[in-house]
């Protein structure tokens, strides 16, 4: 027989402390907030999944969860490709590649509600110079009024503060590829497409794994850029996931949806999560069909 | 296809002045088509920079490549139509075996059927017929290396193949049998290979012609029996073999020469012309016992006899004090091996010894 030896439960017990607060409780809450209806502080009533149901039928709700998968995806279209390109074009080494490092970094540095605070400031028609010089091209745009535009420019503003990102991520994984494969892809006549697609990019797949996923999380929880320029306007255009659900719980306190509304929101980027991960993971790694030259 | 002729130098920094500015010193040396060659030295000695400057990778800081009466140059590897193996093996991650050996022949526009039957060809002489569509990725390293291997000898038209230590990375059973390929394949396409390493055996076995280099000189070229026998510089001496040569402090005197205190007759035309100190060098292979006071003979303490198998190994010192020197002897068992703490004789003039003054072999006539 082994011996038994509990001790080892002490020196769990630290890690499964730091969870329980810093995770656990604080999500226990949420799950606890979800199945009551608090009508006072004193006064709590248990609902069972009713809060699930009725957030689940909320069109505004659903509006916003569109436009945030829409707004996610059109983040990761934009940022991943030029993030790529920006790396490619980056010098390799030497004092120039130090300071466009730094260039390249100095956005990624800037506070969320600062960026907003900036666009709102630089895409406004009187004195922004964006906003001014489209006007003076003969450009129609407001941010304010338009909701199309409040949209793009909230785009705009998350690919000029989050493509260095990608670009750094994709540099330091471009500068991990042995010279032997840029030399034997030169004897082997490959052109600079060719080394592309089969060095440079299967290379990066690690990084652009974890690109994607940091994009994709951190643009599907936006709230502080749209807040601060319009505050989620003109009407409901750039009013996300995030900023409905603190609409919902600071602003009206209604804890109870809200609550079912973050639950759901967290499963919903898990799942996008999982299915990423794991689809990147089989691109480019599937044995291929029989007989290809 | 193509005879090789170089007659260049490199320094990696602008304006070399001594000797140590050069990664590689001036040097004229001439590839034939068709032939195996082996570039053998230790590690910075320059022979990748020099293969590097044949592929085109590197283009020497001074003189000229030519590839059949051609400059070459200025070329990319491309241009000069150059295949290379380098020491880890090189793989495209997404492509299949199959892709893989067909990658330089579908960049040079192939036509399909040629490129499938050129990669029929080469799967089957590696043995990667059965793997052909398996994806590359997940191979064992030396299937990696032999697709490696297998890229740089698919194109039947390139102008040579450069091996950079190729097995490096290759087990020891596998190693001998990839050479064996190697060789074998050398024989079926008559393709002009060039092999680096810093392995003798390996050198040897491969190449008809060895390189010797050492600090950014090529010190001697030849097949295995010159570098053996008539080592032309004290490093080749040192280098091939195993152990090395010997090597003994020695002073010319008309027809006789000074070693360790004892007068040895030798034939004055064979210590040369030039003046100043030499060396006198023997392999332990031709080192034999001899009777005490016996012509060309000397006494050596013996410090150490190792029964090696087929031989005996004995190591004993020559001369007295801080002149001492080591010597080895590779002596055949049916004799009596002296043993450690004896004094025995050793014949150490004869047919095979060899003078060295300043490092360089004394052309003088043998006997």
């Amino acid at each position: 027989m082994k011996p038994v030896n509990q001790k080892a439960w002490w020196l769990v017990l630290p890690v499964v402390l730091c969870v329980a607060f810093s995770a656990i409780l604080p999500l226990m809450t949420v799950v606890n907030y979800s199945v009551q209806d608090i009508i006072s502080p004193e006064r709590r009533v248990f609902v069972g999944t009713e809060w699930f149901k009725s957030v689940m039928r909320d069109d505004d709700l659903l509006d916003a969860l569109v436009r945030q998968i829409g707004f996610s995806l059109a983040v990761l279209v934009v940022e991943i490709p030029l993030g790529i390109l920006l790396a490619l074009a980056m010098p390799a080494r030497g004092a120039k590649a130090s300071a466009v490092l730094v260039l390249v970094a100095i956005s990624l540095l800037i506070p969320w509600n600062v960026v907003g605070t900036i666009w709102q400031i630089y895409g406004r028609a009187d004195i922004g110079l964006f906003g001014a010089a489209l006007a003076k091209l003969g450009i129609s745009y407001s941010y304010t009024g338009s909701a199309r535009d409040a949209w793009l420019t909230v785009l705009l503003m998350d690919v000029w503060h989050w493509t260095p990102l990608v670009a750094l991520l994709c540099y330091a994984g471009l500068r991990a590829i042995p010279d032997a494969y840029y030399q034997a892809a030169s004897i082997d006549g490959a052109s600079k497409l060719a080394v592309f697609r089969y060095i440079q990019l299967p290379k990066l797949r690690g990084v652009l794994m974890i690109a994607v996923l940091l994009r994709f999380m951190d643009s599907f929880m936006i709230y502080t850029e749209p807040f601060v320029l319009t505050g989620g306007g003109p009407g409901n255009s750039t009013t996300f996931l995030s900023q409905y659900l603190t609409q919902k719980a600071v602003g009206q306190f209604d804890l109870g949806p809200a609550a079912a509304f973050s639950l759901i929101y967290f499963l919903i980027i898990l799942l996008l999560c999982f299915v990423l991960y794991n689809w990147m993971q089989r691109v480019g790694t599937a044995d291929k069909a029989e007989g290809s030259v | 296809m193509a005879r090789i002729e170089l007659d260049l130098a490199h320094a990696y920094k602008p304006n070399p002045t001594v000797d140590e500015d050069y990664a590689l010193l001036p040097l004229k040396m001439t590839f034939d088509d068709g032939g195996a060659y082996a570039l053998l030295g230790p590690s910075g000695c320059g022979k990748t920079t020099l293969l590097n400057i044949i592929s085109g990778l590197v283009t020497p800081s001074q003189g000229t490549v030519q590839f059949g009466g051609t400059n070459v140059t200025g070329q990319t590897p491309q241009q000069r139509n150059i295949a290379q193996v380098f020491q880890f093996p090189v793989i495209y991650d997404t492509m299949t075996v199959a892709e893989n050996l067909a990658f330089p022949l579908r960049n040079r526009g192939v036509a399909p059927d040629k490129i499938k039957q050129r990669v029929g060809r080469i799967a089957e002489m590696l043995e990667m017929s059965g793997q052909l569509n398996q994806r590359a990725a997940g191979l064992a390293a030396d299937a990696k290396q032999k697709i490696s291997l297998g890229r740089g000898l698919v194109r039947e038209d390139v102008s040579a193949v450069l091996f950079d230590e190729p097995l490096t990375v290759i087990d020891p059973h596998l190693k001998w049998q990839l050479r064996r390929k190697l060789k074998q394949i050398h024989h079926e396409l008559k393709l002009t290979l060039v092999y680096v390493t810093h392995d003798q055996v390996e050198a040897l076995t491969f190449a008809d012609q060895v390189v010797v280099m050492t600090r950014g000189r090529a010190v001697q070229i030849g097949n295995a029996s010159a570098l053996f026998e008539r080592p032309r510089h004290t490093f080749v001496g040192h280098f091939i073999g195993s152990p090395g040569m010997n090597f003994l402090p020695a002073v010319g005197n008309g027809g006789s020469v000074r070693v360790a205190g004892h007068d040895l007759a030798i034939p004055a035309s064979r210590l040369g012309s030039g003046t100043g100190p030499l060396t006198l060098g023997l392999r332990p292979e031709y080192v034999t016992l001899a009777e005490p006071n016996a012509a060309g003979a000397l006494p050596a303490r013996v410090i150490q006899a190792q029964d090696i198998g087929m031989y005996w190994l004995v190591t004993a010192t020559v001369g007295e004090g801080d002149d001492a020197k080591l010597m080895r002897a590779r002596l055949s068992p049916q004799q009596a091996i002296p043993k450690p703490g004896d004094t025995a004789w050793f014949a150490i003039v004869g047919p095979h010894t060899c003078f060295y003054r300043d490092d360089e072999l004394v052309e003088g006539a043998t006997i």
